[in-house]
């Protein structure tokens, strides 16, 4: 076993980091940037018309956690407590600039199929709900995900999403969120939070879908 | 009919996020993984859905830039003063 080392700071430890943040500890305050800037950018970018916006209400964010660290209590993780401080502050800069603001739960009762119902068989009884047109496996999607050509297109259909499905795939699959940190971030049960996980997941998957078969048609 | 003949690719598609969330009951994982191992494009599919999280997550590496060292100086100085 090491022996303690007080040199050795684990500041992925939410406990010791905010110890470390209240008392003013400078590595920790840059351990926190440095881990959480960027995601808070695209989270912020959720809400506000540009990313020059973002950037400030980001930046209004560290000084509110700043001023704030103090007061946590540590109910919820310091991701989920940072994401709230900038959820707050995003939504009132995104009423000033009138952009709508995404609420987790008007996109969940809509009823959107993951695949397009016509490409499931219907009307032969024994093979009712199987595949009639079945996806085309991707030629090695790893590699092309290199490309911008593919890159752009996934882009394009995440800001296509209802904001709320973006809100939800933004956390799980860019930010890499689990399911528990996103229903505390944003309040909604882990259901409704996986239905609007499901929905925007289906859909990248469909655009890449269209984006591959495109491919091999030339 | 059995429960497993009953389960199909239509539902497939629906399941497969609560599949990989590890949210289905141990029944329905054990009617996915049956259906799973004779339904090739099914297969397939799951697939699809793992490469698509590992490309949406590959965003990440692309475009958003680092802090520029101004803003970070001048929230390291807000830092250091507020803890004085």
């Amino acid at each position: 076993m090491c022996a303690y080392d007080a040199t050795v700071s684990d500041f992925s430890d939410d406990a010791y980091l905010v110890k470390a943040l209240v008392a003013g500890d400078p590595d920790a305050f840059a351990y926190l940037l440095d881990c959480y800037n960027s995601a808070l950018i695209r989270l912020a970018q959720q809400y506000v018309p540009n990313r020059a916006i973002a950037e400030e209400v980001v930046q209004e964010t560290w000084l509110a956690v700043i001023k704030g660290i103090d007061r946590f209590e540590q109910r919820s993780s310091i991701k989920t407590w940072l994401y709230r401080i900038l959820l707050n502050i995003a939504r009132s800069r995104g009423v000033q600039e009138h952009r709508s603001i995404p609420f987790a739960t008007t996109a969940i009762l809509d009823d959107e199929p993951a695949v397009d119902p016509r490409r499931f068989r219907r009307l032969d009884p024994r093979a009712r709900g199987q595949w009639k047109r079945p996806p085309h496996p991707w030629a090695d999607p790893e590699q092309h995900a290199l490309d911008n050509e593919t890159l752009r297109s996934i882009r394009d259909e995440i800001d296509r999403l209802a904001p709320a499905q973006r809100e939800v795939l933004t956390m799980r699959d860019l930010l890499g969120w689990t399911a528990a940190e996103v229903c505390d971030a944003l309040d909604v049960s882990e259901a409704n939070q996986r239905v609007l996980l499901h929905r925007a997941r289906s859909k990248v998957r469909a655009a890449l879908e269209r984006h591959y078969d495109q491919g091999r048609e030339l | 009919m059995s429960a497993a003949a009953t389960y199909v690719c239509r539902q497939f598609v629906e399941d497969v996020t609560a599949y990989l969330d590890g949210a289905l009951s141990d029944e329905v994982v054990t009617l996915v993984e049956k259906h799973l191992a004779d339904c090739p494009h099914c297969r397939e599919y799951l697939r699809q859905i793992r490469s698509t999280i590992a490309i949406t997550r590959a965003l990440t590496e692309t475009d958003v830039d680092a802090m520029p060292s101004d803003v970070r100086a001048r929230l390291m100085q807000a830092f250091l003063e507020h803890r004085e």
